[in-house]
């Protein structure tokens, strides 16, 4: 039996299928996964995102701390609330995660990590923090629960009048405090929405009450669909310790520029990645699917996330492919043994309910 | 669980039945199409290959998995059902009426043999609710 989250007996109530995800039992689908997706597109949907752990950052040295410890640079983050997409790398450049980090305060910060990494997370950043005077205090006691889609923050404000105040002037990738509530703008899904951090002993009622306002409970199978429509990486999948973030289409959110230095930062600046993340539409019927073989006239590369999108209703890929291929060039991918046509596209392919890509 | 009792079945989760003019039509179980998922693509045998039973032959895949399919008795593939390929997620909405393909065995008495290894409707279920 594997972890589970304050949501465990919602998730069973309500018939779900379960599967193990980083050692935790989680909804994979209520029913249909293409539904739950589709869902979210159009409507508003939920996912008990309890298994990321967040990470409360304190103290007079957090800014100078997390300055040295991530990637992206926290020092563009002024106002109170804001939130900073960055990769926690290390010495090599390679991606020991990715997470986000929300300000609060200068002597405040909390970073949300993937469940799968976050013991080793925690790990690295108490090694870190030798020299500096902050506390780092895991957040065992949230539970986060995802409410995504087009009407997802309406039907928080239908379930939770009270909330409105402080989260209706949210402008995406900022959060605000609500009493002992976060309500974050932020997502996974390409869509627009509320990632809420309440305390766990909450957790069910809130369910049951956004359940009430007419929000799909949607589980980590659409997660997927979704976030790869959206063009989002997934950790452990399109990126881990063995690549740079310059190799998996996350240079935007590296900050090399400037005096500031950072783990793994040398080793970024020694060479010009040779590898790269980019987009694959299938011309034909079919699905693409992680680890098949792809041949471009430049080299060979391989898909490391594919699925079936359910708003193209085409196959599509994350891959990493040689630098050299470019957007709109077709390559061959290797699918059962047969060599399949596919198209080299730039992320994100679905956002905000529309179609960015084309065959 | 959904099982017809005129049906045979492979452990690897086909059905198989026995037309009247000799032919053996395939499909996939319920109990397959529910532990799949959401169905989005189909790729039946070409029409003309001979197939052997027990053998890789065809490819059902799910928005989570690829599924291989085994031919459950041998012969030469005769038909393919178009209408699973163009809506496959009709598979999931009634997996014993929406076929995939039709085998025409070379030699009935094999072909009665073969069908005599597969499992009935009850020793299905028993597989099935095992998993």
């Amino acid at each position: 039996m594997g972890k589970h989250t304050p949501l465990y007996d919602m998730h069973r109530r309500a018939g779900a299928k379960l599967t193990d995800f980083a050692g935790w039992d989680m909804p994979i689908h209520y029913g249909s996964q293409i539904e739950e997706h589709r869902q979210v597109r159009t409507n508003a949907g939920m996912f008990d995102v309890s298994h990321m752990l967040g990470i409360e950052l304190t103290g007079p040295d957090v800014l100078p701390y997390l300055s040295h410890l991530l990637a992206n640079d926290v020092a563009r983050l002024t106002q109170a609330g804001k939130a900073l997409y960055s990769c926690l790398l290390d010495e090599d450049g390679g991606v020991i995660d990715d997470l986000i980090v929300y300000f609060f305060s200068a002597l405040h910060y909390r970073i949300v990590v993937n469940a799968g990494t976050a013991a080793k997370d925690l790990a690295w950043i108490e090694r870190q923090a030798a020299d500096f005077d902050i506390a780092i205090t895991p957040r065992h006691d949230l539970a986060m629960i995802a409410v995504q889609g087009p009407q997802a923050r309406e039907r928080v404000w239908q379930a939770y009048p009270g909330t409105r105040a402080v989260s209706e002037s949210l402008k995406p990738f900022f959060a605000a405090f609500d009493g002992d509530w976060l309500i974050a703008r932020t997502g996974y899904t390409g869509e627009d929405g509320f990632e809420l951090a309440v305390p766990a002993s909450q957790a069910a009622d809130v369910w049951a009450q956004l359940l009430a306002a007419g929000v799909a409970p949607c589980g980590l199978g659409c997660r997927d669909t979704l976030r790869l429509e959206a063009g989002m990486n997934l950790y452990g999948q399109d990126m881990d310790e063995s690549v740079t973030p310059l190799e998996s289409g996350l240079a935007w959110t590296v900050a090399l520029s400037g005096e500031r230095d950072f783990i793994g930062k040398a080793a970024l600046l020694k060479q010009a990645p040779r590898r790269q993340l980019i987009g694959l539409m299938l011309l034909e019927r079919g699905v693409l699917r992680s680890h098949q073989k792809v041949h471009t006239a430049h080299g060979d590369g391989e898909i490391t996330s594919g699925s079936f999108s359910p708003t193209l209703e085409q196959g599509i890929a994350l891959a990493r492919l040689p630098a050299a291929v470019a957007a709109g060039d077709v390559v061959e991918v290797d699918i059962r043994g047969k060599e399949h046509p596919a198209r080299v596209v730039k992320p994100p392919f679905v956002r905000n309910g529309k179609i960015l890509v084309s065959i | 669980m959904n099982v017809p009792a005129n049906l045979k079945y492979a452990k690897s989760h086909e059905w198989a039945r026995l037309e009247a003019d000799g032919t053996v039509t395939v499909g996939i179980t319920d109990h397959a199409q529910e532990a799949l998922g959401d169905i989005v693509f189909v790729e039946p045998p070409e029409i003309g290959r001979k197939l052997t039973s027990g053998a890789e032959c065809a490819v059902v895949e799910s928005v989570k998995a690829a599924s291989d399919i085994y031919a459950p008795v041998s012969g030469e593939v005769v038909a393919a059902n178009q209408a699973a390929v163009d809506s496959p997620e009709s598979v999931n909405q009634d997996a014993y009426g929406v076929w995939l393909f039709k085998v025409k065995p070379a030699d009935s008495a094999k072909c009665a043999a073969e069908l005599a290894t597969l499992l009935d409707a009850a020793a299905y279920a028993e597989v099935a609710k095992n998993e």
